[in-house]
């Protein structure tokens, strides 16, 4: 079977007058249908610049990104992006919120309005429907956007550090969450963090990404004994201290 | 919540105390105002026929609005303003849009733009008479001139400081620009759109005034320079006087929009 996500040999450079700068250097690896990946590296490595160009907002300058064998561009719509701020429109209701993505495309049939509504009901905010966002604590805020993201039923979820605005507690709560839900969707995902326990707890196969211009420095499949843990239970397993400290020796060998 | 406690009676009664305090001496000091003038005119100590009085404005209100010349006035100035006020919203909000749209035309526009809102618009009037003839037109584009530049910088910056991030949220659910603008930055420019509307209206005033000071048969700003020419200083400060009590509408009115909105969008 084809991986769902296939990158290959991408690189890319920003340009400005004081001269270019190599964001990302020869980054290949894919992603299988329904796993969960994590992408670590430190900051201004260039894991963001990775993200927009899975989304397609921005064309490779060499290499290709292929999504169910067919290449990325901007306006293709099997891509979730899941942002660092919720950014819910306090002049829409919760509800018009997690509904836009679907008014943009046109796509308000019956059947993806229903969905949106049995998400709503699952994940705790069919209560808020008729809500103002600022009515909303910091994790519902989040499970929103999330719900937002997953109305449009894409085949690939990109999370750009979604938690790194929230506060530690709301943060881990948020990451248990947000996981379940993913799973309970059955979505592909991957996330970018700074965050190590984060990426840890959540994925099965963290990337390495090494200083700007980054490359991949090594790939590390993340197994615990337990199988079907949350988040939360495994940080409290025991493999998690030596997936902690392998992934910690790794970005400093690069430092 | 029905139950308030002592302190919190208190609190309230002491903040309604202050509101009404300043609410009293807002009048006396008008009232005292008032009086000094009349009196001050009736011992001669400031001659009348300059400076007017209050009991002179009031009998001559009675007299134009018996001859219905007050109305006119008023309403030929009001018409020029809230017509020009619109035209200036219309013309920076189409314009704010394309600028918007394209870097490439706000760069070539930008110094343009910048030349034309320092130029003082009063120099323009008698310009426009010669191009536009003595008309309620030369007024009117007169009214826009004063605030139409300003108002497109100002709606342009507002659509320009939306926040980069809930744009790529746009793009990221696979809208175009012209979705981002519908859903990201039109609603939120709104705030800054109110005040662009406060600011506006006044300037929209001025630029009639000046219109009708130099190309009118009609209007307060033609009665104003009139008056000045034969001496009637008492339609003179009554002109001044509607205009006062106009500026003062146009802002509760905006002030009012401004607060519906907001509860509107329950902010």
């Amino acid at each position: 079977m084809n991986p769902l996500l296939e990158v290959s040999h991408v690189c890319y450079s920003y340009h400005t007058l004081s001269g270019e700068t190599q964001a990302l250097t020869d980054i290949t690896f894919s992603v299988e249908e329904g796993e969960f990946l994590a992408v670590v590296g430190p900051s201004g490595c260039g894991k963001s610049t990775l993200l927009s160009l899975l989304a397609g907002l921005m064309q490779p300058e060499q290499g290709t990104i292929h999504i169910s064998q067919s290449p990325v561009s901007r306006r293709q719509t099997n891509i979730g992006y899941m942002l660092q701020k919720d950014h819910l429109f306090e002049w829409r209701t919760v509800y018009q919120n997690v509904i836009l993505g679907l008014e943009i495309q046109k796509r308000q049939t019956a059947e993806n309005l229903a969905h949106v509504e049995q998400m709503l009901k699952d994940y705790g905010l069919a209560a808020f429907k008729g809500s103002r966002p600022s009515e909303l604590s910091g994790g519902m805020r989040q499970r929103a956007a999330l719900i937002r993201t997953l109305a449009l039923d894409p085949s690939l979820l990109l999370l750009d550090e979604p938690f790194s605005a929230l506060d530690y507690q709301t943060r881990l709560n948020v990451c248990d969450d947000v996981y379940q839900i993913i799973k309970k969707e059955k979505k592909s995902a991957i996330l970018v963090t700074h965050d190590l326990s984060e990426a840890i707890s959540m994925a099965e196969r963290i990337l390495n990404l090494s200083k700007r211009p980054a490359k991949i420095s090594r790939i590390i499949s993340v197994q615990f004994q337990e199988t079907e843990l949350t988040p939360m239970k495994k940080r409290q397993a025991p493999e998690f201290k030596d997936y902690f400290n392998e992934i910690w020796k790794e970005l400093n060998s690069y430092g | 919540m029905d139950e308030i406690t002592a302190r919190q009676a208190e609190f309230l009664k002491e903040h309604r105390r202050h509101h009404h305090l300043v609410a009293f001496c807002r009048f006396l000091a008008f009232f005292l105002f008032l009086a000094a003038w009349e009196i001050s005119t009736d011992l001669h100590l400031i001659d009348a026929f300059i400076f007017s009085s209050p009991s002179r404005i009031v009998r001559t209100i009675i007299d134009m609005s018996r001859d219905g010349s007050i109305f006119r006035h008023t309403g030929i100035t009001l018409y020029e303003t809230l017509l020009s006020f619109a035209l200036v919203i219309l013309v920076s909000f189409l314009t704010a849009t394309v600028l918007w749209f394209s870097n490439t035309v706000s760069e070539i526009l930008e110094p343009w733009l910048v030349i034309l809102n320092s130029l003082p618009k009063s120099a323009l009037a008698p310009l426009l008479i010669v191009w536009l003839g003595a008309s309620t037109r030369t007024i009117i584009v007169a009214g826009m001139s004063v605030a139409v530049f300003g108002s497109i910088i100002s709606m342009y910056t507002a659509f320009r400081d939306t926040d980069g991030e809930k744009l790529k949220l746009i793009y990221t659910l696979g809208g175009n620009r012209l979705q981002a603008l519908r859903c990201v930055v039109f609603p939120s420019s709104v705030p800054s759109i109110i005040s662009i509307l406060k600011v506006n209206i006044g300037l929209c005033l001025v630029g009639v005034i000046i219109g009708e000071f130099l190309a009118a048969r009609e209007g307060l700003g033609y009665l104003i320079i009139y008056a000045s020419q034969i001496f009637k200083l008492n339609y003179l400060i009554t002109a001044l006087i509607i205009l006062c009590i106009i500026a003062f509408c146009f802002y509760q009115i905006i002030q009012k929009l401004e607060h519906d909105i907001r509860k509107a969008r329950n902010l």
